[in-house]
């Protein structure tokens, strides 16, 4: 182990001499507090350690120790449920040793290494394992069984495994290596966060990510394995889109990472997913959810750290072979945190202050998505899913990081204040978003809901495009010159944002929906419009088709619960068809 | 001992390089003794082997190279606090200035505050009546929320601020409440507007106020709002009072933060401001809130003008992405005399979900806010298309929301700075206006609540 001194103090970043036999990226420990810190830059004996904590009192010739390792989480039964900071320290740990605010340097373990779990074997001794099997398995909670898998670079024989209770630094195998030497197998792994977990293959996303938001779900679905971002201006509903989706995607794990956003945001996702239930197997989300936490106010470096400790440990479930979701609130910030450091190191800036890598450090971080088979003989298949929130300057989408972000994901959710301050919820404006996923999600939608999918999809956008045409005329010439035709396109457009796109997360019923009711209510309100646009040739007048009560009993289907959804769509379609036709009726009857 | 160096290499701007020193620490505080025998403070922003870069915290008018003498002090900038700080004014760096006594202090804080674990928050849910419709029925504010004011120059942003200041009240509550007042940068006439209007209401005696105005140094207000928020930190959650903290202007103290970042010669991010700005901002906002251990609270309205009325500006556009929500006073509005001039459109409180409804305000609160907010976006549109084509071109519902429009703004948001409405009457006068528009409209709200709440014209 390696010591330095300190020359050079300045905010976050500190300069030690002494340091050459030191590795780049090794983690250091800092001054009399061991506050922690990482080396980013070596110069001669002079390393750059850029310092997750406040480094306030910290001084020349103060010691700098090297760990000899570089950044790292662990891996291992206990990490579920937990809200970590930015490298992967237990909040709720912190809070039991310094109380309701941070003091630096406390050094704990990031899981518990004392508590036991009953370990269930699911291989025998003589079997031959490689990397990424699965030895045996762990409840952890009610929705979570933690696959333990053999570590990355081991494979051999088992000599011996045994059900039992084990910390996680206890033995769960013993493993005879082809060199003949014995290793004991433990269920706590360690993977540097810098370093992208291996898989055995990737593959292209076949399937969609449901998220229960009906204009996700319905115009923009994102691929289980894809990636997305979420660009838009404070006070557009970001954050809760992206816990909207934390709640109701319908992957096995979400992994939330609140990278220098507000604390009560935090707070609040802490006090709300133990209440909130799954709605396949009815427990509560907290139990497949983990929370990374580095608000604003907490220090910037380890915001830079914490979107790869967040995906890192996403890796690690997506290598057991299930699906998981990133939720990473907001990259900016952590490309501010990026651009601080770079200043501070006196690097020649790019574009906005920005370092030049941001970019590939940007597509460096969503490449880690994917679905893969994974690791282990088994091939079983893993996806992960990552979802970013951009915080453009202005709400500039020609933002640098919103612009480098575009280039990689492959899904753009754009938030529009405009719609926003119309309280049009989500905001996500529907004639600039885009998937590049439709193609699968599509064929997946027509096999798997109806048939008639992705035709409602295709009409529904050009309707809304149409509705944007139509807007622009209005503008110049007013709604009274528009053909009957024409207003019945607005009024089936207006219908489809209000009654459709329109969604109140915090309304415990329209909260989520499912695919069924999705398809249900679009159906219904095209159907409105084919019956409308039928009786407008045949002469009836538009006004007296917008007041059929039949359309405000689709308006509020939103509001009816799933299980009654079906029989009340059905009413609504039975009593639209019914009051349509009395009106061609009688328009018939008054022209003979 | 402390040791005391004579060796100022350099004064340039707000910072000054000291040499040769030893055992100095970042951000340790500093004092500079002058040859005339007055001390001033300083804090270290780097320190480079045996030079230490120092920032200071004052006038640099007289500060002599060869006779001045530079101290370490071991700690950073600190604030003596106690309970007597209620009913003072300071100056922006925590010193007397009413020629009262020097305080008597219970204990010293460190001005720049401990980030508060995630972990141990409350979140803020308990519904603050401002007396004002604009902000308790579509904005509301809650206990433990940081919602600032965005205003232009020549807006009565003071007016309002103050007209919160004196109102806001807990339903059912008498805990002790204090306030919280520094001004930045501001004039004198501005910050005699507030002390008068806490002496008019009696209010200044749970009032705390640090003070730095217009013609004092830039540099001194870079600490003003750190020590405000450490004397409300003290009486929240040592004394567990409320607190209500106002800081006005954050504009000037972004201003003075990028003097200091240039003359650094930092690597400026939008318009000059330092690239940290959102972190720095941040570590102010964020010092707002509610945690375990503590009845208290700290309530935070930063007020700030937007350079050219412009939201995107890096000033507003930070603090919106850190705050909660914001208000924001709209010119339009000002002209046509509706006052307080509240652009509702566009402001947001981020945490009103969880302070209103049954037990709080009332259960018909959310989705009359929901409904006002999307008919009176309906009636702007409608309006602004009648300016363009007349009336005539408007659907006969149209017409109903331009209408409804014109009503909200006169009878909604124009209440004026001295009217103080509960919130009974808040959400009766939304019923009211919502009243103008055909039910079938009305499809936020759940039918039995319209049953329930809406006015029927008499039969």
């Amino acid at each position: 182990m390696s010591h330095g001194k300190i020359v050079k103090v300045a905010g976050p970043l500190v300069v030690a001499e002494g340091m050459r036999d030191t590795n780049m990226f090794d983690v250091v420990r800092v001054s009399r507090w061991g506050l922690i810190g990482e080396i980013i830059e070596m110069r001669g004996d002079r390393a750059s350690i850029q310092v997750y904590e406040e480094t306030s009192g910290v001084g020349v010739g103060d010691e700098v120790t090297d760990t000899g390792e570089p950044l790292s989480v662990e891996l291992a039964p206990g990490i579920m449920s937990m809200i970590f900071d930015g490298i992967q320290r237990p909040l709720e740990v912190l809070r039991r040793i310094s109380g309701s605010n941070i003091a630096r340097g406390v050094s704990v373990t990031s899981l518990d290494h004392e508590k036991k779990w009953d370990f269930t074997p699911t291989v025998s001794p003589g079997d031959h394992v490689t990397a990424g099997d699965i030895i045996g398995t762990v409840e952890e909670t009610s929705l979570v069984t933690h696959k333990i898998m053999v570590p990355y670079g081991l494979e051999g024989e088992i000599l011996s495994i045994q059900p039992g209770s084990y910390t996680i630094v206890e033995p769960v195998a013993q493993l005879k290596k082809p060199d003949g030497t014995v290793a004991d197998l433990v269920m706590l792994q360690k993977w540097p966060v810098r370093r992208q977990r291996p898989v055995k293959q990737k593959l292209s996303p076949d399937q969609p990510m449901l998220t229960g938001q009906r204009v996700i779900d319905t115009l923009f679905p994102l691929a289980k394995g894809g990636t997305a971002a979420v660009p838009g201006p404070f006070g557009s509903g970001k954050t809760v889109i992206q816990h909207q989706l934390a709640k109701w995607s319908d992957v096995d794990i979400v992994v939330y990472i609140g990278c220098g956003e507000r604390g009560n945001e935090m707070t609040d996702v802490l006090n709300e997913f133990p209440e909130l239930r799954d709605p396949k197997s009815g427990e509560s989300l907290m139990n497949r959810t983990i929370l990374i936490a580095n608000t604003s106010d907490m220090p910037v470096a380890a915001r830079e750290a914490s979107i790869y400790t967040g995906i890192t440990i996403a890796e690690y479930f997506r290598d057991m072979g299930y699906s998981v979701a990133i939720m990473a609130d907001s990259t900016s910030r952590w490309a501010e945190a990026l651009r601080e450091m770079s200043g501070r190191l006196e690097e020649m800036p790019g574009e906005e202050g920005y370092p030049a890598y941001l970019t590939s450090r940007l597509a460096q971080f969503y490449e880690r998505a994917g679905r893969a088979i994974c690791l282990g003989s088994d091939s079983r298949e893993g996806s992960l899913t990552a979802i970013g929130a951009v915080s453009p300057a202005g709400g500039d989408n020609s933002d640098p990081v919103v612009q480098a972000t575009l280039r990689i994901v492959k899904v753009f959710w754009g938030l529009d204040s405009a719609l926003a301050y119309k309280r049009h919820f989500p905001a996500i404006n529907w004639l600039n978003s885009y998937t590049l996923y439709m193609d699968q999600i599509g064929d997946w939608m027509n096999r798997n809901v109806d048939p008639g999918w992705h035709d409602c999809h295709d009409e529904a956008v050009k309707l809304l495009q149409l509705e944007a045409e139509l807007e622009e005329i209005v503008k110049l010439v007013g709604y009274d010159s528009l053909s009957p035709a024409d207003r019945l396109t607005l009024e089936g457009a207006r219908m489809i944002r209000e009654d459709y796109l329109q969604q109140n997360s915090f309304d415990d019923t329209d909260t989520h929906t499912s695919l069924a009711k999705q398809f249900g209510m679009l159906k219904t309100i095209l159907d409105y419009y084919h019956e409308a646009r039928e009786a407008v040739q045949a002469g009836v007048a538009v006004e007296k088709i917008f007041a059929l009560p039949a359309a405000e009993r689709i308006a509020r289907a939103k509001m009816i619960p799933e299980e009654q959804a079906a029989a009340y769509l059905a009413a609504a379609q039975a009593q639209l068809q019914e009051e349509i036709h009395a009106l061609i009726e009688q328009e018939g009857e008054e022209h003979d | 001992m402390i040791k005391e160096y004579r060796t100022i290499e350099e004064v340039a701007g707000p910072l000054m390089m000291v040499e040769a020193v030893e055992d100095v620490t970042y951000n340790e505080l500093g004092e500079i003794e002058l040859p005339t025998g007055e001390v001033r403070r300083c804090r270290v922003l780097e320190v480079d082997g045996t030079t230490a870069l120092v920032q200071l915290f004052e006038n640099s008018a007289g500060i002599n190279l060869e006779q001045s003498k530079v101290r370490f002090l071991g700690h950073g900038l600190e604030l003596p606090v106690s309970e007597d700080l209620l009913g003072r004014v300071f100056s922006g760096m925590g010193v007397p200035i009413d020629g009262g006594p020097e305080l008597v202090a219970e204990k010293r804080m460190d001005v720049n505050g401990v980030p508060i674990n995630p972990a141990a928050r409350i979140y803020p849910s308990e519904f603050i009546q401002t007396g004002i419709s604009a902000i308790d029925g579509l904005n509301t504010l809650v206990r433990g929320q940081k919602l600032p004011i965005f205003s232009c120059s020549g807006l009565p942003h003071a007016k309002l601020a103050a007209q919160i200041a004196r109102q806001a009240k807990v339903l059912g509550s008498d805990e002790k409440f204090a306030v919280v007042f520094a001004a930045i940068g501001i004039t004198f006439e501005e910050a005699d507007y507030f002390i008068s209007d806490f002496n008019r209401t009696g209010a200044i005696d749970r009032t705390v106020l640090f003070i730095n105005l217009a013609n004092d140094p830039a540099i001194e207000r870079i600490n003003t709002p750190r020590i405000a928020l450490t004397a409300a930190e003290y009486l929240a959650f040592e004394k567990d009072m409320h607190v209500l903290v106002i800081l006005t202007d954050i504009t000037n103290y972004c201003e003075a933060l990028r003097e200091v970042s240039a003359a650094r010669k930092e690597v400026p991010g939008r318009r000059g401001y330092p690239g940290n700005l959102y972190s720095d901002l941040a570590s102010l906002y964020e010092r707002a809130g509610r945690k375990e251990g503590s009845s208290g609270s700290i309530t935070l309205i930063p007020i700030l003008t937007m350079p050219e009325d412009d939201k995107t500006h890096p000033i507003p556009d930070l603090t919106g992405y850190i705050t909660e929500g914001q208000i924001i006073l709209s010119r339009d509005l000002y002209r046509k005399t509706l006052l307080p001039p509240i652009d509702v459109l566009p402001s947001l409180s981020r945490l009103k979900d969880k302070g209103i409804g049954p037990g709080k305000t009332r259960e018909d609160h959310a989705g009359t806010m929901n409904q006002l907010f999307s008919a009176y976006a309906r009636g702007k549109d409608a309006k602004e298309l009648m300016t363009i084509l007349g009336e005539a071109a408007l659907s006969d519902v149209d017409k109903l929301y331009a209408k409804f429009a014109d009503a909200f703004e006169e009878e909604y948001i124009a209440q004026g700075f001295e009217t103080n409405r509960d919130i009974e009457t808040t959400l009766n006068i939304g019923w009211k206006l919502l009243s103008l528009l055909p039910e079938s409209e009305l499809k936020r709200i759940k039918p039995e609540l319209i049953e329930k709440y809406l006015p029927r014209a008499e039969q």
